[in-house]
């Protein structure tokens, strides 16, 4: 069942003053830390590798400017000064005392915000394509199905002991920027016959038995997504595996009993559970509809854009990388992308937080998105505007044209700050940003998606990368092992494992030879990467990646 | 993390684990528990240190998941065997935080206590 709730505010306060009290109860000796694990783990606070961790649900990576200065306050005040935008949408800071995080939380509790689901065997923040409700592409916005999905998931009470995580993608675009087929259910909104429905997939996942999902239904009607998804998720919660950890994922679920059979228990519990939906659902998704209309766009002249443009080549070359095409004539999304070389993938300082928060009121139609590739994107800006915005961006050094380039790399936060980690990713990410810039290849390669994990849990997609980079520990010693041909985009593909792994010191001489050998087989500049291996196969990559020894 | 290490005279280990309130590293040490890795108590003896961890995870309002890993003995005190034992007696790399910092400032005290 489901009951329309507003963004709550009231209870997202009354589950911040709750885990103040189970705060001092551990504190004061009276629930020992087995009690208390599970309980911080609902609120998003983990035990990292120095610290501990809290992270924050950006629900479907919406942010207004308000929320977006809150954070910025909690970096300064109560952690190192800046915060990490992750893959799924979310922010997390890596220095907070276990002591402040109440604290923490009733500051965002007064701007909407919170920490609740974003961790534990539950369903996690729906994530969505970041130029929601701009991409001209885009043919419906997704949030208002997200945030339909958002409210009725929070404290469901049949989903808080799932046989593990969940996590729901929805995208309303042709170009998949959601990785629908990544995810535990996705989602692509689509019309047949004059209505509007979803594609369905279910059962995809990365991690460490990488799978991609499957059809499980060609068209469900929108009216229907509450009820459905509940059959697919209440299916899953009685036949998903607690007897392993590993093979609890839907994947795993599906993947053993049979898409056929898994379907049938699902529709049978649809048929079921579909009587209990009395409409609320669809009433609350009209009110989303009007809480997401688009805003008041404005029509105004563009020649000042262009002529900056024909002026200005560093400003020229930000455009060509850095804008998204939006669906309103004169309009485009700008990429904020926190890639500069040498920096941490992902890590934005609360003076950047505090500028970003200001164009977006000034320039941006008061909105913000934080993009699964660790971006921060002003989704919709006026072109006339776009000389503005960058030179501010450019004097907070947010101004780097290297979005879908090589140095827009993911990569999680590995061992410099995760316990499960095996090896370190951020340095790795840092160095080849680096040296593709110093050696002036980055424009001449194009097109490149590297994605970088600390481990086999693939919280860097390591695996959708176009070249994938898995750090693990052989015998003691930091090792690397690269995947080939992932793509997270226009035909989804798990990445092939090239053969044998690399010493730290040694992957950025990898990566080199593999994409100098990119630019001799290429078939012209418009061949990306993944194209080309896709034409020829994985023979003269691997051939780079291993050449003979001389001597031999 | 536990891991099932036994310490001997060969292979000797620390006991670690976080502080509970504020959620840094900590070391196992003579008067209890130090956020300096080389001020650690090395166990040589497997029962020894079965005590100690065992007193450890008494001390549950003060810490969280202590551990024992394995170190060498060195010039200014026990050292890391693995990276990761490394990483946590260091900081992370991409910026100076971390323990690295916190031993900076004590540095820097001391050199001003000293002028
Ligand atoms: C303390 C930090 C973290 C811990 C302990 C952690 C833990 C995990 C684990 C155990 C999995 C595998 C789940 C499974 O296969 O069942 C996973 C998956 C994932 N994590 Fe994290 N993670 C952390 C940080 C992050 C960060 C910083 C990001 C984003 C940059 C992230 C994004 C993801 C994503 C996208 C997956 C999905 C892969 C899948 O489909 O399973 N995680 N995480
Ligand atoms: S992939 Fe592994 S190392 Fe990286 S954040 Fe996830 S759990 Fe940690």
């Amino acid at each position: 069942m489901f009951d329309v709730r507003p963004v709550d505010t009231d209870y997202v306060r009354h589950r911040a003053a709750q885990f103040r009290t189970q705060v001092e109860r551990r504190l004061d000796g009276s629930l020992t830390e087995d009690e208390f694990r599970p309980l911080r783990l609902m609120n998003g606070v983990y035990l990292q590798l120095h610290a501990y961790m809290l992270r924050v649900a950006i629900p479907y990576g919406t942010i207004s400017p308000d929320q977006m200065r809150m954070l910025a306050h909690l970096a300064e005040t109560y952690d190192k000064g800046y915060g990490h935008w992750t893959t799924r949408q979310n922010i997390q800071f890596n220095w907070p005392r276990l002591v402040d995080i109440p604290d923490m939380l009733d500051n965002l509790a007064s701007v909407g915000m919170h920490a609740i689901q974003t961790s534990g065997n539950t369903i996690r923040n729906v994530t969505t394509d970041a130029f929601a409700g701009a991409a001209a592409d885009e043919w419906m916005d997704p949030r208002p199905y997200a945030e339909l999905l958002r409210s009725w998931s929070t404290d469901h009470a049949e989903f808080q002991f799932l046989p593990r995580k969940f996590k729901i993608a929805i995208t309303g675009a042709q170009r998949d920027r959601a990785l629908v087929a990544a995810h535990d259910i996705g989602l692509r909104l689509i019309q047949k016959d004059g209505r509007t429905g979803f594609e369905v997939w279910v059962g995809g996942g990365l991690g460490r038995t990488p799978m991609l999902g499957k059809v499980i239904r060609d068209f469900l009607p929108e009216s229907d997504l509450l009820a459905y998804i509940e059959a697919i998720i209440s299916t899953y919660n009685l036949s998903g595996r607690r007897d392993n950890k590993y093979k609890a994922r839907i994947k795993i679920t599906v993947h053993e009993r049979g898409l056929d059979v898994f379907k049938a228990e699902v529709e049978e519990e649809f048929a079921n559970r579909r009587r209990d939906f009395h409409g609320a659902d669809r009433e609350a998704l009209a009110i989303f509809k009007d809480r997401f209309a688009a805003p008041a766009f404005r029509n105004a002249a563009t020649e000042a854009y262009e002529a900056e443009r024909a002026r200005n080549g560093a400003f020229r070359s930000w455009t060509d990388t850095n804008l998204h095409a939006h669906k309103i004539d004169g309009y485009a999304s700008v990429i904020v992308t926190f890639k500069t070389h040498g920096e941490t993938p992902g890590d934005a300082s609360a003076d950047q937080m505090r500028l970003l928060a200001d164009l977006a009121e000034q320039y941006g139609h008061a909105d913000l998105r934080i993009s699964h590739d660790q971006n921060v994107v002003l989704p919709h800006v006026h072109k006339s505007d776009l000389p503005a915005v960058y030179a501010a961006l450019q004097k907070a050094g947010l101004a780097t044209a290297n979005a879908g380039l090589t140095s827009d790399i993911i990569a999680c936060p590995g061992m410099d700050y995760c316990t499960l980690a095996t090896a370190r990713s951020i340095p790795i990410a840092q160095e080849i940003a680096t040296h593709f810039k110093d050696v002036g290849l980055e424009d001449e390669i194009g097109k490149l998606n590297i994605r970088i994990s600390g481990c086999i849990n693939a919280c860097g997609h390591h695996h959708l990368g176009h070249i994938g980079i898995l750090g693990l520990d052989r015998a003691g010693v930091e090792n690397y092992q690269i995947t080939l041909g992932g793509d997270g985009y226009d035909i989804p593909a798990i990445g092939e494992r090239a053969g044998a792994g690399f010493p730290y010191d040694q992957v950025v001489p990898a990566i080199d030879r593999l994409l100098r050998a990119y630019l001799e087989v290429r078939a012209d500049a418009s061949e990306r990467f993944i194209d080309a291996y896709r034409r020829l196969g994985p023979a003269p990559f691997k051939a780079a990646l291993y050449p003979e020894p001389a001597h031999a | 993390m536990s891991k099932a290490f036994v310490p001997t005279a060969a292979k000797p280990g620390v006991i670690t684990a976080n502080d509970l309130r504020e959620g840094h590293n900590v070391w196992m040490c003579e008067d209890g528990w130090t956020a300096d890795p080389a001020r650690a108590t090395l166990f040589e003896d497997e029962a020894i240190a079965d005590l100690a961890l065992l007193k450890a995870v008494g001390q549950s309002n003060i810490v969280v998941g202590p551990y024992l890993v394995e170190a060498r003995r060195g010039p200014r005190g026990p050292e890391p065997t693995h990276f990761r034992e490394a990483f946590r007696q260091r900081g992370p790399s991409n910026y100076f935080h971390g323990i690295q910092a916190a031993k900076q400032a004590t540095a820097k005290q001391t050199e001003a206590s000293n002028v």
